[in-house]
């Protein structure tokens, strides 16, 4: 079964690419690609290569930069591995070991690895998507980079440092600001494209802000795990001082407090994981979209001017074969980029569906088992406790 | 494709690989078998005193019977509270049931012998109701209504109303303190003024806030009137009686912070942290040095659990506001989504976040009320506790200095027999003769009341443990089952949304 926020991809056996396992080192984390093929354009039918984060960024950005893709939507670069938290914690934890107890070692510990396995789990299943996207349409597969990238069983690090991705990257954040102002200026005849104009632009904003306040919902569940942690500890700090009958009493409290703070924490991350991280990823993916539409909208203001150019030529007399020609490029990249576009919107739309429905209901599902596993941990307690 | 995956090992750690999470269900597989056979709720016989003689009311020495009264430098208004001339704007307070109005203290009949007071102690129900707001803007108060339920003999009828002031509450202590702490009695203590919430309710700011600070209030002083008539002594006592029944009351000035008397009490303060410094008691106790080392522990122990569940009680709420904010915004983006059924969805999953982000507000009122205010109320009474070993250590270094200045007085007889004014010797020696008797009356009875304030203690904090005890297991008990509440409300809630979300076409 493939975790994904997007739909099941890897549905097409000819091409199936998954990331079993990853590891982190210092500051660079690295995935084991695993491919199976039946494609004759690859050497070996099942193999497996390591790659960095920046290898998929060079990927990603390439492929942008091909004009032939433009009238496609490209899947939204994998964000950086953010190892920041757990890493924060293992220096706390190697800090204060001499001065904490076993138990409160221990503890640590744990929430460390709990933390460290969130992150894990997020980036893996954003890098594995951005790949399963580009396998299973039938353009990205094609790509010769994509080829490099899976096949290759050197180091990519000189290839990337090769390409112009500085001086492409610069330019790809220099436009985009313009972006609003042109999808929005530009006067659309088509009614699909205006309608899906119109509603990018609006769920765009929208998506962004639920992502945000979904963060913050997550993050205070987060807070309400450590103070259970909290508390736990100080009830057994107090339990370590008392008579005997109380003493077992407080110290099973602190037990209860504890496995409360596991449960909340679980309902935390996979909240995040569910609901967060597909706010996330859709937040992307419409601004590939946005892309999409923008490069249309330059491609028809291309169109427009090389029409402009056209007429004065005409009037001038001059050059009036190669405006011509200039005119019926433009209007056939135009033509190709509408004709692309509206099958990418469509597909996407369908494909933005099926994701939603899937998280949501495996969310849905987690929170139920959470709160029923938590109801009976509390109810268990309460007979313990009362029989006491 | 698997589902297993191998997480990366921790950067420089060996190769460990971490198992996937378990299941929840395996965190607590052996919760049902985990505990021993429960052992019977023994308490050590130290910490009971067999007999109790009940603590005399005519003590001697009691140089403090009445709280004297002082004019205040605050507000001119002095009528007694209840006055049949037109009354000042009273306001009522919408009482917004924001607390579960949680019975802290279990009714149920004490089983324990060794109090025979005990008996039919408990049978008196105290409630603080309906806070009015009189009078406007700086000198306006609230006023409570507190109701007396009780078929005791000592009160007059078995139900009285009484409308009283947070003054009167403070000043009630004031009297209490004074009287029974000395002996070594603990006297609960009243809740804390707050200047800064008490001004925003003044100001007549009716919002969220000031309506939260007059119900903690209420609440604050319910709990501390029950805890107060709980004490065998104090329930008997004339004060405690004219408090709750009598329908005027004396305003009680002594509380005003800048008035003389706050300023006199203060500087005693000051002079009793002086004389605790200066007093090394040979403690030939044990009890009592374990005990007071117990408490000083549980006093750290339990401001930093407090402190813990402060914490959760603010995050909760901040998880409530949260969730509610991301209840909007998911709303916004059905509306904003094109998809019929996936739009249809997204709005039902924002009224069950809606839903959620009250079940989370509730639940932090749950936190407050039955655990935060309560270990509150137990750092407060823990400081009362502290206190009343003080209050020993002066005992005990009454009768040491009384012993010094009777052993003064007998060199001075003896000094006196090596005298040369024979006309004077005698006046002399009758005089010195007297103060002997004096000062050997005071040895005698600074022992005995060294003696009594130690035995009285000894009873007070068997009482304190058993009551801390039956207090926090019935608390937890009602803490754990509002939080069962909460997880019944997300199944019903998430269990109605899925079929919403499989319905996504």
């Amino acid at each position: 079964m493939v975790r994904s926020v997007s739909v099941d991809l890897n549905n097409d056996a000819s091409l199936v690419i998954d990331i079993p396992d990853a590891l982190c080192e210092r500051d660079k984390v690295k995935f084991t690609i695993h491919i199976k093929t039946t494609l004759s354009s690859f050497q070996k039918s099942e193999f497996s290569v390591p790659r960095q984060h920046e290898d998929f960024i060079w990927l990603h950005d390439t492929i942008v930069e091909t004009e032939e893709y433009a009238g496609l939507i490209i899947p939204p670069a994998p964000p950086k591995p953010d190892f920041e938290g757990p890493r924060e914690k293992m220096h706390k934890l190697g800090e204060g070991e001499s001065s904490m107890t076993k138990e409160e070692y221990a503890k640590m510990k744990q929430e460390l690895e709990a933390e460290y396995l969130a992150v894990f789990k997020k980036t893996v299943q954003v890098h594995e998507v951005f790949l399963q996207r580009l396998s299973s349409h039938p353009m990205f597969r094609k790509d010769r980079n994509f080829q490099i990238f899976l096949e290759y069983d050197q180091d990519l690090t000189v290839r990337r440092k090769n390409a112009k991705e500085m001086f492409g990257g610069f330019f790809k954040n220099m436009v985009k600001s313009a972006d609003e102002v042109l999808i929005s200026g530009v006067k659309e005849v088509d009614e699909f494209f205006e309608q899906e104009k119109i509603f990018l632009l609006d769920y765009s904003s929208k998506i962004k802000d639920a992502t945000a306040k979904a963060e913050k919902m997550t993050r205070s569940h987060k807070n309400v795990a450590d103070d259970y942690n909290h508390i736990s500890g100080a009830m057994n700090s107090i339990a370590a001082d008392n008579n005997t009958a109380f003493k077992k009493h407080l110290e099973k409290c602190a037990e209860v407090f504890e496995k409360l703070r596991k449960l909340e924490d679980r309902v935390a991350s996979d909240q995040e994981l569910k609901l967060t991280e597909l706010l996330r990823y859709y937040t992307r993916d419409i601004q590939a979209a946005k892309d999409l539409l923008y490069r249309r909208a330059r491609a028809l203001a291309d169109y427009e001017n090389s029409n402009k150019t056209l007429d004065k030529a005409r009037l001038k007399g001059k050059d009036i074969a190669q405006a011509e020609e200039n005119q019926k490029q433009c209007l056939r990249k135009f033509d190709k980029l509408s004709e692309s576009g509206k099958k990418e919107l469509t597909s996407f739309k369908a494909r933005r569906v099926v994701a939603f429905r899937k998280n949501l209901i495996e969310m849905t599902e987690l929170e139920i088992k959470h709160a029923k596993n938590s109801m009976s941990l509390l109810q268990g307690s309460i007979e313990i406790l009362n029989s006491n | 494709m698997s589902e297993e995956r191998e997480p990366p090992p921790l950067p420089g750690a060996a190769q460990t690989v971490f198992p996937e999470p378990q299941d929840a269900e395996d965190l607590f597989v052996s919760a049902a078998s985990a505990m021993e056979s429960p052992e019977a709720a023994c308490l050590s016989a130290e910490d009971i005193s067999p007999s109790s003689n009940g603590p005399r009311d005519d003590d001697p020495d009691d140089l403090f019977a009445e709280a004297t009264e002082e004019v205040s430098l605050d507000s001119p208004e002095r009528q007694p509270i209840l006055s049949d001339g037109p009354s000042p704007a009273i306001t009522p307070v919408t009482p917004v049931m924001i607390s579960p109005r949680v019975d802290v203290f279990d009714r149920s009949p004490d089983q324990d012998e060794d109090e025979e007071e005990n008996r039919d102690t408990f049978d008196i129900q105290i409630s603080v109701s309906d806070p009015e707001k009189v009078g406007d803007g700086m000198n306006a108060y609230m006023v409570y209504k507190v109701t007396t339920k009780t078929s005791l003999s000592i009160f007059s009828r078995d139900e009285v109303c009484v409308k009283r002031r947070f003054s009167d509450f403070l000043g009630l202590y004031s009297k209490l303190a004074s009287k029974y702490m000395h002996m070594g009695y603990i006297v609960p203590p009243a809740p804390e003024k707050s200047i800064v919430g008490m001004t925003k309710v003044k100001v007549g700011k009716e919002d969220l806030s000031s309506v939260e600070f007059v119900e903690k209030r209420r609440s604050a002083l319910e709990r501390y009137l029950l805890r107060t008539v709980k004490h065998p002594a104090l329930l008997k006592d004339p004060d405690v009686l004219q408090f709750l029944e009598s329908s005027e009351l004396p305003r009680a000035v002594s509380t005003q912070a800048l008035s003389g008397a706050g300023i006199l009490r203060m500087v005693n303060k000051a002079a009793d942290a002086v004389n605790k410094m200066t007093i090394k008691m040979n403690e030939s106790d044990a009890w009592f040095e374990e005990k007071q080392q117990q408490f000083e522990n549980l006093d750290v122990q339990l401001r930093k659990l407090h402190a813990s569940v402060e914490s959760l009680v603010c995050h909760r709420k901040e998880l409530s506001v949260n969730t509610a904010s991301f209840a909007k915004s998911a709303a916004m983006l059905g509306n904003s989504e094109d998809h019929t059924a996936l739009s249809r969805a997204l709005s039902q999953l924002a009224e069950v976040e809606e839903k959620i982000d009250q079940l989370h507000q509730d639940q932090s009122y749950a936190d407050f009320y039955l655990i935060s205010e309560l270990l509150g109320d137990y750092v407060r009474l823990i400081t009362a506790v502290k206190g009343v070993f003080d209050q020993r250590m002066k005992a005990w270094a009454k009768w040491q200095d009384a012993q010094v200045m009777l052993q003064r007085k007998r060199e001075a007889e003896a000094k006196l027999q090596y005298a040369n004014k024979p006309d004077k010797l005698q006046q002399a020696t009758d005089e010195i003769r007297e103060e002997i008797e004096e000062w050997e009356g005071k040895v005698q009875q600074g022992e005995r009341d060294f003696e009594q304030i130690s035995k009285n203690i000894r009873r007070e904090v068997g009482r304190f443990e058993k009551d801390r005890v039956k207090d926090f297991r019935v608390v937890i008990i009602k803490y754990l089952e509002s939080l069962v509440h909460t997880q019944q409300q997300l199944i019903k809630y998430w269990e109605a949304f899925l079929p919403e979300a499989k319905a996504i076409a």
